[in-house]
């Protein structure tokens, strides 16, 4: 799960970092007033979208007055700001944040994640702030430090310290940097964050040090038992498809392509969307069932499936092990006895029981394709796009 | 043999009075798996199934002498039940949990490493399918039928593409030593190298069909093992062709972040570590049976 960048300050404001003064407004005569009360002569507006790149985009806007300020609120609120992230359909703006300026030194980058390698937690630092971690790879890739902190005891002040020398910074500053990444640490671990990128990290020339812009992530398995972080979901900023996917327990991804997928499994959708690719088509959607695939999850991916406007075909495709195939085939003969649906249907049923499954399937009155193997259901679902 | 599991490996099922315990403990037993009892804190005592129930895994070792153990634990207690079983003495693990944290995923790997080597626990999972042997033992929601007793290992991560090979197979005619599920998480206790490495020194296995998908080091850290290390031929599929890089797609695991995680970057490196790469998904049996008879295996 994504938060917002004001969300994310928040967080690592609460574990030591220090950030820029700044406020949340949903409206022009808010930010006018927030302006005010933030102080100073110089202001950035910040159109608050789960995305990078906001600045090339003009989600951030440099303004020298309060009236400015407003101008600026004005111009992005209720739009959409497009990225290179985005996609092309946007990100809805519903929240501005608004922060004093600040006057950066130096801009540093420092993320943290979970090294799969290692099953460590990586610290990953450089002194090329300001561009995205790729470009650094590719451009900058002598400037990265990596440090593996090992989890059960914790990053240690050698470590950050070790980072912060790495990264240029002047011995009087050197205990400040460290205390700041021991923060993002501690945010991270503390709160099952998944990723952590602050970008860029600034030495001011006050000599302070703060996250100018920051991304958290966390991991969903965790929501759990982190009440305080699900409670930040801002559900406009994902697909509604999508929410409405995770609210009924589904895995859903909506692609650009025209074929809707209903599958079980991760591997087995993945694989399906392969074929669908392999014999000349794209998928409209990926969409895991689960495991289960029960006549209610079906019934629910139909529902799903029909509400993407992009879909022109459908493709069923379960492999049905403890669930037998007579089983699902009664669930989608009950689905399709609920919802209406005016797209070719190819359908490919594989495992426990398959001649009944068809069996069922065929004596029903439901207009379908019949598929045998994984290859053939792709092949046909592309032929039936006509 | 086999890998992991064998025909009297006696097997302890963690959260086993629970609607899902019970449901696939039954599974295992009819499917003639060694279960000796279960455990379930605070319900020590009871009989469930005709079998034990324990508050503890180390009493339940005690009295039932059981190696292994698999995991039917809500994601909330699973990563304290996992430690319990490696405290106890369990040798193999199975997870079958779909969604425990990372965070605790790191958690668990570092707290198994406290065992020296002879009494450490070997984890396999979370969020996977689990193990079978063919014929001998079931270690997992597999379904039993589909898999036919023989000679090739298959490792996957996802579950229903492993049944999906289980069954290719099957229809050629092609038997399975021991199938494992990895499973989708980010952080998981066998790796594929950890199971190639034991179907490269099993008797019975004569070439490995390795399932693995985007995200993660895991699929080329293997590929690299075989290439230094394997004398049997080794048959790769990556699923996630087509998925768009950032995204997950259902399995937590399954995220394209770095460089060499996307499909056609492994499908590319795998190549180069002498790997038979499958195609496509529907000929993923196919592929194993022209391994097999070009290396005169079949």
């Amino acid at each position: 799960m994504d938060i917002h960048e004001y969300q994310a300050k928040k967080i690592l404001s609460d574990f030591g970092v220090k950030i820029p003064t700044g406020g949340i407004v949903y409206s022009p005569e808010n930010a006018e007033n927030k302006a005010r009360e933030i102080g100073g002569s110089k202001w950035v507006v910040k159109a608050q979208v789960h995305s990078g790149a906001r600045g090339k985009a003009g989600g951030i806007i440099m303004c020298n007055s309060p009236l400015e300020v407003a101008d600026a609120t004005d111009k992005l609120l209720g739009k959409k700001l497009i990225t290179n992230q985005t996609g092309p359909e946007g990100k809805i703006i519903n929240r501005i944040y608004i922060e004093e300026a600040t006057d950066t030194k130096h801009e540093l980058y420092l993320g943290l994640v979970f090294d799969r390698s290692s099953e460590s937690i990586m610290v990953v630092a450089s002194t090329e702030g300001g561009m995205s971690v790729e470009e650094i790879s590719k451009e900058k890739p002598e400037t990265i430090i990596r440090s593996k902190i090992e989890v059960a005891v914790g990053i240690q002040q050698f470590q950050a310290r070790e980072i912060a020398f790495g990264l240029g910074i002047e011995s009087k500053l050197i205990s400040r940097a460290a205390n700041t990444i021991i923060g993002c640490y501690k945010a991270f671990s503390e709160l099952d964050a998944t990723m952590v990128e602050v970008n860029p990290l600034v030495v001011s020339h006050q000599d302070e040090i703060l996250a100018l812009d920051c991304k958290m992530s966390f991991d969903n398995n965790a929501m759990f038992r982190r009440d305080e972080i699900a409670e930040l979901r801002d559900k406009t900023q994902e697909n509604s498809n999508e929410v409405y996917a995770s609210d009924r327990g589904m895995n859903y991804v909506s692609l650009d392509g025209n074929i809707g997928n209903i599958i079980n499994g991760a591997g087995l959708a993945m694989a399906s969307m392969d074929m669908i690719k392999l014999a000349g088509g794209e998928p409209a959607n990926f969409l895991d069932v689960g495991g289960g695939a029960t006549p209610e999850k079906i019934v629910k991916a139909f529902k799903l499936i029909s509400m993407d406007t992009k879909v022109k075909v459908i493709l069923v495709n379960i492999f049905a092990g403890i669930n037998r195939c007579d089983w699902v085939a009664e669930g989608i003969v009950q689905a399709l006895s609920k919802i209406e649906t005016k797209h070719p249907l190819v359908i490919r049923l594989a495992g426990t029981n398959v001649e009944k499954g068809n069996e069922i399937l065929k004596k029903s009155n439901i207009n379908y394709i019949e598929a045998s193997t994984l290859e053939d259901a792709a092949n046909k679902a592309v032929k039936a796009l006509g | 043999m086999s890998i992991i599991i064998h025909k009297n490996t006696k097997i302890l099922v963690q959260g086993f009075t629970g609607k899902i315990g019970s449901f696939h403990a039954e599974e295992m037993i009819k499917y003639g798996s060694n279960v000796v009892g279960g455990v379930t804190p605070g319900k020590g005592g009871m009989t469930h199934l005709n079998l034990p129930v324990f508050n503890t895994v180390k009493e339940a070792v005690d009295q039932t002498g059981a190696s292994t153990s698999i995991l039917f634990v809500p994601p909330a207690f699973a990563a304290d039940s996992a430690m319990e079983a490696a405290d106890a003495g369990i040798k193999t693990c199975v997870a079958i949990t779909d969604g425990i944290p990372s965070h605790d995923m790191v958690k668990i790997k570092r707290y198994m490493r406290r065992y020296p080597k002879d009494k450490k626990m070997g984890l396999v999972g979370p969020n996977c399918a689990g193990i079978i042997s063919p014929g001998k033992s079931m270690l997992g929601i597999m379904p039993g039928h589909i898999y036919k007793e023989g000679k090739i290992g298959i490792v996957s991560r996802s579950g229903t593409l492993g049944y999906e090979a289980a069954q290719q197979l099957k229809d050629l005619e092609i038997g399975v030593s021991t199938s494992v599920g990895i499973g989708g998480d980010p952080i998981n206790g066998s790796s594929f190298r950890d199971i190639i490495e034991k179907f490269e020194n099993d008797d019975e296995t004569i070439a490995v069909l390795m399932i693995g998908e985007i995200g993660g080091p895991q699929e080329v850290e293997a590929g690299q093992f075989a290439k230094e290390n394997m004398s049997k031929p080794v048959i790769g599929y990556i699923a996630g062709l087509t998925a768009p890089k950032g995204r997950v797609m259902g399995h937590a695991g399954a995220i394209v972040s770095a460089y060499g995680e996307s499909a056609i970057e492994k499908v590319e490196l795998l190549k180069e570590c002498g790997v038979t790469i499958s195609k496509n998904p529907s000929v993923m049996g196919e592929t194993v049976k022209k391994v097999l008879v070009e290396n005169n295996l079949n």
